[in-house]
């Protein structure tokens, strides 16, 4: 009766073999590493691309999954990204400085060089001493270890403070929003620490690193689409088994869950701690090929964007959350870019920049409200999955509940 | 035969509607209760205080041997200390097949890391066929429980409630919308349930009690009406004149 995980799963190897597939294809037309058919800069979109593939599996598991809608998780993913570009913009600035202290007549001593890199640093807010919070931002692997700490320790308090007193449905979502608009707005002051809307930037040079925008654009599409397909795995492997059923459970009728003795507030925490250092490394390999982050990037509205990423996709199956975020990303890429060709109607013109994210939120109701699969249930087309006849009940009494669209028979 | 639960003086009032007033029960190791009453006597709130939903007022709630205050625990861990509960309408986990949900059910740690590790041993799988087949469920395990039939849902929960291990069983209402058929299977599976455990059954349905043959109490606006065998509370004029003679 019990296969092994992958057996019960099949989904999982088709979905790792499409992705070292579209791997390959990349790495062979690109400019580094193949035949020069794609540029550096595209490279770069693509890789973006999958670290926010990686974030929206995360959103899924939480909200697909344990039915919680976090409209805070890009929270994290940026946080990730800031503690990733403090080493980075502290490595570099280090190794200029040094270079430039170096041609001086007497030898400067580390604590010039440490003021050095602070005016350099904090120049552009109009100050040059390093805030506390910076205090590990020489050491590659402490700061490492903060991209997985800081979203962890601030997802655990938040999430702690939320689950005990009960907070649930449309409720806990205006929390987490409250709570990613407060860090967004505290980044955007200059006495935050983080050079306030200037954001970090320059990430995209790797201090100590000789090889150009090509091969790093490389690196770090390789190592994204690594961290993808890990998380992917591990994601997989921890809503499969007793532990996937509870949080199902969760989702569907929490009341249910609690008297059969499990403690509900202990697996959400456990969820969305999980998710958000998820997140968190997926935006620390981000905004490295972004090249900049700023509290913009924290702002409300991206996390909202990951939920209709997620719907769109496809709610409580993984690859649906890739799909969607990877289509509506690149999509959104490619229309804001200026790609599409506005369409004039003689009295007004429409300009596809500014009217992309019409067409986005007609997409995300057409979507919820006819589609409840979203694209990922096209899949079902060609497996032997049926949609079941409930006669429009949902699958649990609670708010994230599965819906009837989305269940299986 | 020794206290398993003792309910005494229990109160509790919502906006003002006192929904128990005074309450005081009690329940031996491997006794079958009926609890009967009209609508509104109290019947579901008195589960709910016992199984942590709502606090009440005043009053204690003590539990086993060791004579632990049940109203300081929460809905969790009063499970884990063996208390398990049938809701009125059958709810089980729908998405779920019925072979996720008894191993759900089944009595193993709950902490989220033992279960993110949990690996089925075989006395486990064997427990989940041998409950599903007393509910008689044997061909139905791997069928997703939200396409069963109510009466099946029905013993799925009591499945579930069984694969728990309880001391105590709390079934609000277990024959609502089953067929006559069904209702006989239910009867035995609470009967050979009440031989190991304690059983508290909520029920309407007079007849249905009729067949558990058990103790009865009579609950009415939230106090204890009358307590004895089904012919003893029914020959009560005073429960004649608010519950029966309706």
């Amino acid at each position: 009766m019990r296969r092994s995980f992958i057996a019960r799963n099949p989904s999982i190897l088709v979905f790792l073999a499409c992705l070292a597939l579209f791997t390959l294809a990349i790495t062979l037309m690109s400019e580094a590493t193949g035949a020069g058919l794609i540029s550096t800069s595209f490279v770069k979109t693509l890789g973006k691309t999958l670290c926010l593939c990686l974030v929206a599996v995360a959103m899924d598991i939480v909200w697909g999954y344990c039915g919680i809608l976090s409209l805070g998780h890009f929270a994290f993913f940026g946080l990730g990204g800031y503690m990733v570009g403090m080493w980075l913009m502290y490595a570099r600035t280090e190794i200029i400085v040094a270079g430039s202290l170096a041609n001086s007549p007497i030898p400067p001593t580390p604590g010039e060089i440490t003021d050095a890199i602070g005016s350099q640093i904090f120049g552009v807010v109009g100050s040059s001493d390093f805030p506390p919070i910076w205090y590990f931002a020489h050491s590659f692997w402490a700061q490492m270890a903060l991209v997985v700490i800081v979203p962890g320790i601030l997802a655990l308090v938040f999430g702690w403070l939320a689950f005990r007193s009960r907070v649930t449905g449309v409720y806990l979502s205006i929390l987490t929003q409250a709570m990613t608009l407060a860090l967004s707005l505290y980044l955007f002051q200059n006495e935050s620490g983080l050079r306030g809307n200037n954001g970090l930037s320059g990430l995209q040079n790797l201090p100590g690193v000789k090889a150009g925008q090509d091969d790093i654009s490389m690196w770090f599409f390789w190592g994204s689409a690594f961290a993808l397909a890990l998380g992917y795995l591990v994601c997989a492997w921890v809503v499969s088994g007793k532990f996937g059923s509870v949080v199902r459970g969760i989702r569907d009728d929490e009341a249910r869950v609690r008297f059969l003795g499990y403690s509900v507030e202990g697996y959400k925490l456990f969820i969305f701690t999980f998710t958000a250092i998820i997140a968190a490394i997926a935006g620390a390999l981000y905004y490295p090929q972004a090249g900049i982050i700023n509290p913009g990037e924290v702002a409300p509205i991206a996390s909202i964007y990951l939920a209709v990423w997620v719907a769109i996709g496809g709610r409580g199956r993984l690859y649906g959350a890739v799909i969607g975020a990877a289509l509506v990303s690149l999509v959104s890429t490619w229309f804001t870019g200026g790609g599409v060709p506005s369409i004039p109607l003689g009295f007004y013109t429409i300009d596809w920049v500014d009217w992309w994210l019409v067409l986005l939120g007609l997409s995300f109701v057409l979507v919820t409200l006819f589609a409840p699969k979203g694209i990922g249930g096209l899949v079902d087309l060609i497996t032997d999955r049926i949609a079941p006849n409930r006669h429009g009940a949902d699958y649990g009494p609670d708010k994230g509940a599965l819906r009837e669209g989305e269940g299986r028979k | 035969m020794p206290t398993l639960l003792e309910v005494s003086g229990v109160s509790v009032t919502f906006d003002g509607y006192k929904a128990i007033r005074n309450l005081s029960f009690q329940i031996g190791e491997s006794e079958m209760r009926a609890i009967i009453g009209p609508n509104g006597a109290g019947k579901t709130t008195f589960m709910d205080i016992v199984t942590g939903k709502t606090k009440p007022d005043e009053g204690r709630v003590i539990w086993g041997e060791k004579s632990i205050n049940l109203l300081k625990m929460n809905e969790a861990r009063i499970a884990q200390a063996g208390i398990g509960r049938k809701f009125q309408r059958p709810t089980v986990f729908e998405d779920q097949t019925v072979h996720a949900n008894l191993l759900m059910a089944l009595k193993n740690p709950r902490a989220s890391f033992s279960c993110l590790f949990y690996k089925p041993s075989f006395k486990d799988l064997g427990r989940v066929e041998q409950l599903a087949s007393e509910v008689g469920l044997s061909d139905a395990l791997m069928r997703t429980s939200g396409e069963l039939s109510h009466g099946q849902k029905q013993w799925l929960e009591i499945g579930m409630l069984l694969a728990q291990e309880p001391r105590l069983l709390l079934v609000d209402e277990p024959a609502a919308g089953m067929t006559l058929a069904e209702r006989e299977h239910t009867t035995d599976l609470l009967k050979e349930a009440a031989k190991t455990r304690a059983v508290v059954v909520v029920e309407h349905d007079m007849e249905f009690v009729r067949r558990l043959e058990c103790k009865v109490t009579v609950l009415h606006e939230g106090s204890v009406l009358a307590e004895g065998s089904l012919d003893h509370v029914t020959a009560n004029p005073k429960v004649i004149e608010v519950y029966l003679g309706r």
